[in-house]
């Protein structure tokens, strides 16, 4: 038996961990403002944030295929820019999962720093710490645990993306042909083999990261309180 | 000199202070729960931002209608009945929290304080594994780390018992007396005010209904319905002469001796003595023939007849001050008018341990 090409499994990787990055620097001011905010927004941009759970990632796919193309302003600018589409990249790719996994980041995260209440930050103002300070100090170490939640389910939600991908990346190898993409090619092909050999790949993987981080969470919890 | 005028409306409930609090020294805002005097603090600290009005230290602004400094920058000190430790370091690592912050302002070294408050033995430990009596010490001692310019105790020993009260309220008394800053304290028990404030803001529903000294406070038989008849009574400045092998401490008033149930205190030192007001008994000669240890002469300074069935009774004795609290028929049938001379009797055992605390 010889192994499929196992590029789309690294692209998968590379993705969902460019993604985790990307959301976790842009998605945690958005969950810390969330979660202290009293504005009247605040529902719409919740609404906003949480979109992604219910539309169909096709529907996602399409609006981001129209926003991406070389046609429209923001992928024309791209195209100017950098000489490359947005679409049928890697770059759009990453933007793609960012939005598509957004609420895996920003809601774990908002109730993390919600359930710290309000009594640590005000504590630490009296003892001098500006609000920069008080993040780092002290949100960041007692909402560890909210961090590595949105972390991980950020991490596996990209890990398993299939429509949206298939909408605005195709099935480029080595630049978008993740591997969801790569297992339904095969199917379609009726190559089982090589569809069995990924499936059981993923289905492995999957596992062992979880198992390692609930395993690791349960030696060292993070201590809170 | 702290000067507060201010107002504040949220949830229904209305607060308007408008108050000058000593620079030294112990201030007690003394009142119900739900009175406003947490919040008071609360806005003094610059932890609520929709306040009204005007907040300035020793000349330095601190709010006004165009103007606020974020908390961070005012140096306030504040404890509150839940300790708040940071639950992610060391005991070690909250008291340095506060020094890091403060570094460059000329305070205490982290060593030095955890010496002073007995906290060296915990270093190491974390906040979960501590008694109630060990973080509200980590947390005093965080507070003074961070320099503060006012501090502000927020009903820290509510939530402790009495042991664990009698444990802390040492360290708050030798703050009192070492400090040159203003030190406000809300509580809602008046034996911890009668005992360590030198100050009282007596405060109901957002508002300030009488101010001054302890003892003048709580000796004014007018001010007995705003503090609460059960816990009237005038705190009383006495000199330990001796203790005797019966079990008692002897201690020296301006008009004779009292006689207490024994506590720790240094031959000489002065104390403060709460003597509960409906536990005097007054008469108009001297009795003979009584249980009660003490009998204090005294004159009646005035009389104060409230709503119900009992009258308070402001009494002097040399320089002492004292106050009774009588039916308004006792006070009828003995004629009891200012000017009068009689008799106050009071019982040692009324005396319990914590009325009992080192004047400044």
């Amino acid at each position: 038996m010889t192994l499929p090409d196992l590029s789309p499994l690294w692209l998968t990787l590379q993705l969902a961990a460019v993604t985790a990055v990307v959301l976790l620097i842009l998605g945690t001011p958005l969950a810390w403002w969330l979660s202290q905010t009293r504005s009247r927004v605040k529902p719409v941009v919740e609404a906003i944030t949480a979109l992604p759970l219910v539309l169909p990632p096709t529907v996602l796919g399409f609006y981001l295929l129209i926003i991406m193309s070389p046609r429209s302003p923001i992928g024309a600018f791209w195209v100017d820019v950098t000489g490359n589409t947005l679409t049928f990249s890697f770059t759009g790719l990453v933007i793609a999962s960012a939005l598509y996994s957004l609420p895996f980041t920003v809601q774990p995260l908002q109730a993390a720093f919600e359930g710290l209440g309000r009594a640590p930050f005000e504590l630490a103002a009296t003892l001098r710490a500006g609000a920069l300070d008080r993040f780092f100090s002290i949100t960041v170490p007692m909402a560890g645990r909210g961090f590595l939640t949105a972390a991980v389910l950020t991490f596996a939600h990209t890990v398993g993306e299939f429509g949206v991908v298939l909408m605005v990346g195709g099935n480029i190898p080595g630049q978008t042909k993740v591997i969801s993409i790569a297992i339904y090619e095969q199917v379609e092909t009726i190559n089982y083999a090589d569809a069995h050999v990924l499936s059981a790949i993923m289905l492995g993987f999957a596992f062992v990261v979880l198992l390692f981080v609930y395993t690791l969470n349960r030696r060292y919890p993070i201590r809170v309180g | 000199m702290l000067d507060v005028d201010i107002t504040h409306g949220f949830g229904g409930f209305d607060l308007a202070v408008k108050h000058r609090f000593a620079a030294g020294g112990i201030t007690a805002g003394f009142g119900r729960s739900g009175s406003g005097k947490s919040t008071l603090l609360r806005i003094i600290a610059g932890l609520e931002p929709g306040a009204k009005g005007h907040v300035a230290l020793d000349g330095m602004l601190w709010q006004d209608a165009v103007s606020f400094v974020k908390p961070e920058a005012r140096g306030v000190g504040m404890v509150f009945q839940d300790a708040r430790l940071f639950g992610h370091l060391t005991v070690a690592g909250n008291l340095e929290y506060a020094a890091k912050r403060a570094a460059g302002l000329g305070g205490p070294q982290v060593v030095a304080i955890a010496r002073d408050f007995d906290l060296l033995p915990l270093m190491d430990r974390r906040p979960q594994g501590l008694s109630g009596g060990e973080r509200q010490r980590v947390a005093l001692a965080r507070a003074l780390l961070s320099v503060p310019r006012v501090l502000l105790l927020d009903e820290p020993l509510a939530a402790l018992d009495d042991t664990r009260k009698a444990e802390i309220l040492p360290y708050l008394e030798r703050l009192r007396d070492s400090k040159d800053m203003p030190i406000l304290y809300v509580s809602h028990s008046m034996a911890e005010v009668a005992r360590i404030a030198t100050d009282i803001v007596v405060m109901q529903a957002g508002r300030v209904l009488r101010s001054g000294t302890v003892e003048d406070v709580l000796s004014d038989p007018a001010a007995v319905p705003d503090l609460g008849v059960r816990d009237a009574g005038a705190v009383l400045r006495a000199r330990v002469v001796a203790h005797h092998a019966d079990g008692l401490t002897e201690l020296a008033v301006s008009q004779g001796v009292f006689l207490l149930p024994r506590f720790a205190a240094a031959i000489g030192a002065v104390v403060r003595v709460r003597i509960p007001a409906q536990d005097v008994i007054l008469s108009l000669h001297r009795p003979v023939g009584i249980s009660a240890l003490n009998i204090l002469p005294v004159v009646i300074a005035s009389v104060f007849q409230g709503d119900g069935p009992g009258a308070a009774i402001g009494l002097v004795s040399g320089e002492d001050r004292l106050l009774a609290r009588v039916t308004r028929r006792s006070a009828d049938a003995m004629g009891l008018t200012e000017g009068l001379a009689c008799y106050a009797v009071v019982k040692s055992v009324a005396v319990a341990q914590g009325d009992v605390g080192l004047a400044r």
